[in-house]
């Protein structure tokens, strides 16, 4: 199985309003709550795909994420991920015409478990990424949650996972609620248990603290991309110094 | 010059034109790019981009439903010599047969047969940055070497049968064709237009490509 294919890392930027409330916290941004501008200092960085998550709470002002969409993808000519807040075909359809490649649905996915298989069948599984939180329950095993880990569903990740890869999922963004802000580490044995059961990509993410995390949950819980927010965003690493501790360790990564 | 993306309703092709432009502006060319779904505007264009997102039929099925698009490929691509540029599934059109959800023509312009990704101990999509290795000298690949990474999205690939067409190969299981090409015919596996600066090259390099 020789395979050239590299270990993505994908920044993830919390948009609120069209605005950037958790971002890279850069002192030379002209307007840091620019989610344009923090996306052209990622691209400049060397990140090999971007992620928007819509934290928006009005419904009625949902729509202002396309325009950052739009605005973002003219300028980037990197894969752009939007998630937060998907209900629907209509949401897919409007976020994808804006520009983003992929749309990432959590909640809507687990009430409505058919609208990955529409989506998929209607805009290809490669644009259809589902984000499962995650929550141990029993050693080896854990829960389904949503509403932003708020709720528990009961049903079991390794089932689910392997659900949503049959009705068409084509990527999995995999969240440990656990480690999630802790920056002790990913839940390696999560990460691992659905990455070596599904067939799809797997995207890691929850609990990044230091570089080391990031070739652990490649190497040993075998992601086949990062997704991390803080570690960059307060400046800590840049993405291009996590890709040189992560080629350091024999990972393969774009320098 | 005008450029002319076919606009059969595969999804967004703003990017693509944005990438397009932008390589357009980056150049100092004098060029103008139209996404269109106007056949006739197409037979008009000076060169051709066909992208692609999505099954092999489906994509198939789209462009035969937009009037005269498929006499005005042929047109412009065959018949005239014109550049023509085919981007993933776009790419994947130019064979003459598909194994995508059954069996099925395409386009018929190079010879070979797309199918699935088959290595079973890796994820199928092969989602992301790989690199390419060059087989063989062409103008589009020119100032890009060995090992230069671009963005893959795909669950099939296209079997060359004239090895010589295969014009880089990146590896995933096996060498998997990433660029084909054919007299005035270039088709691209990878996407240029999410390719950051080495997939602005690529297009900078087909726009002022004279075969």
């Amino acid at each position: 199985m020789k395979s050239t294919l590299k270990t993505r890392i994908i920044p993830c930027l919390d948009v609120s309003d069209g605005r950037v409330v958790k971002g890279v916290n850069f002192v030379n941004l002209i307007d840091a709550g620019d989610p344009v501008e923090q996306a052209g200092v990622y691209d400049a960085a060397g990140a090999d795909e971007l992620c928007f998550l819509d934290i928006t709470a009005s419904s009625d002002r949902r729509d202002i994420i396309l325009d950052v969409v739009a605005r973002t993808a003219d300028a980037c000519f990197m894969p752009l991920t939007v998630g937060g807040g998907v209900r629907s075909i209509e949401d897919i359809r409007k976020l994808l015409m804006a520009g983003a490649d992929k749309v990432c649905i959590n909640t809507a996915a687990v009430i409505e478990p058919e609208l990955v298989a529409s989506a998929a069948a209607k805009f290809g599984a490669q644009c259809i990424v589902v984000a499962i939180d995650a929550k141990a329950c029993k050693p080896g095993q854990w829960e389904v949650f949503t509403h932003g880990g708020r709720e528990s569903t009961g049903i079991d990740v390794l089932d689910w996972a392997g659900r949503i890869t049959r009705l068409g999922a084509g990527e999995i963004l995999l969240t440990s609620m656990d480690r999630d802000g802790t920056k002790i580490g990913f839940d390696l044995a999560l990460t691992r248990a659905v990455a070596d059961m599904v067939t799809v990509p797997v995207i890691a993410s929850g609990g990044a603290g230091n570089l080391d995390h990031l070739v652990e949950v490649a190497r040993d819980g075998h992601a086949n991309a990062v997704l991390a927010a803080s570690i960059f965003h307060f400046g800590t690493y840049s993405v291009r110094q996590a890709k040189e501790h992560m080629h350091r360790a024999g990972l393969s990564v774009r320098l | 010059m005008t450029v002319a993306i076919v606009d059969y309703g595969s999804g967004n092709l703003r990017s693509a034109a944005k990438a397009f432009e932008r390589a357009v502006a980056e150049s100092a060319m004098c060029a103008r790019v139209v996404v269109t779904a106007d056949a006739d505007e197409v037979t008009r264009a000076e060169r051709v981009v066909l992208p692609g997102v999505g099954a092999f039929a489906d994509c198939l099925a789209s462009i035969d439903g937009l009037p005269g698009m498929r006499a005005a490929l042929h047109e412009v691509v065959i018949n005239a010599g014109r550049p023509f540029l085919g981007i993933c599934v776009g790419m994947q059109l130019m064979a003459e047969f598909g194994h995508e959800n059954g069996f099925h023509r395409g386009l018929g312009w190079v010879q070979g047969e797309v199918i699935g990704l088959r290595d079973g101990a890796l994820k199928v999509p092969h989602m992301g940055w790989n690199e390419i290795v060059i087989r063989g000298a062409h103008p589009v690949l020119t100032g890009l070497e060995d090992g230069t990474d671009f963005y893959f999205v795909h669950s099939y690939h296209l079997r060359c049968e004239d090895e010589g067409e295969n014009l880089a190969y990146t590896e995933y299981g096996e060498p998997i064709c990433a660029v084909v090409g054919r007299d005035n015919m270039i088709g691209a596996q990878f996407h240029p237009e999410k390719s950051q600066s080495a997939g602005l090259k690529f297009i900078s390099n087909f726009l002022s490509w004279h075969p």
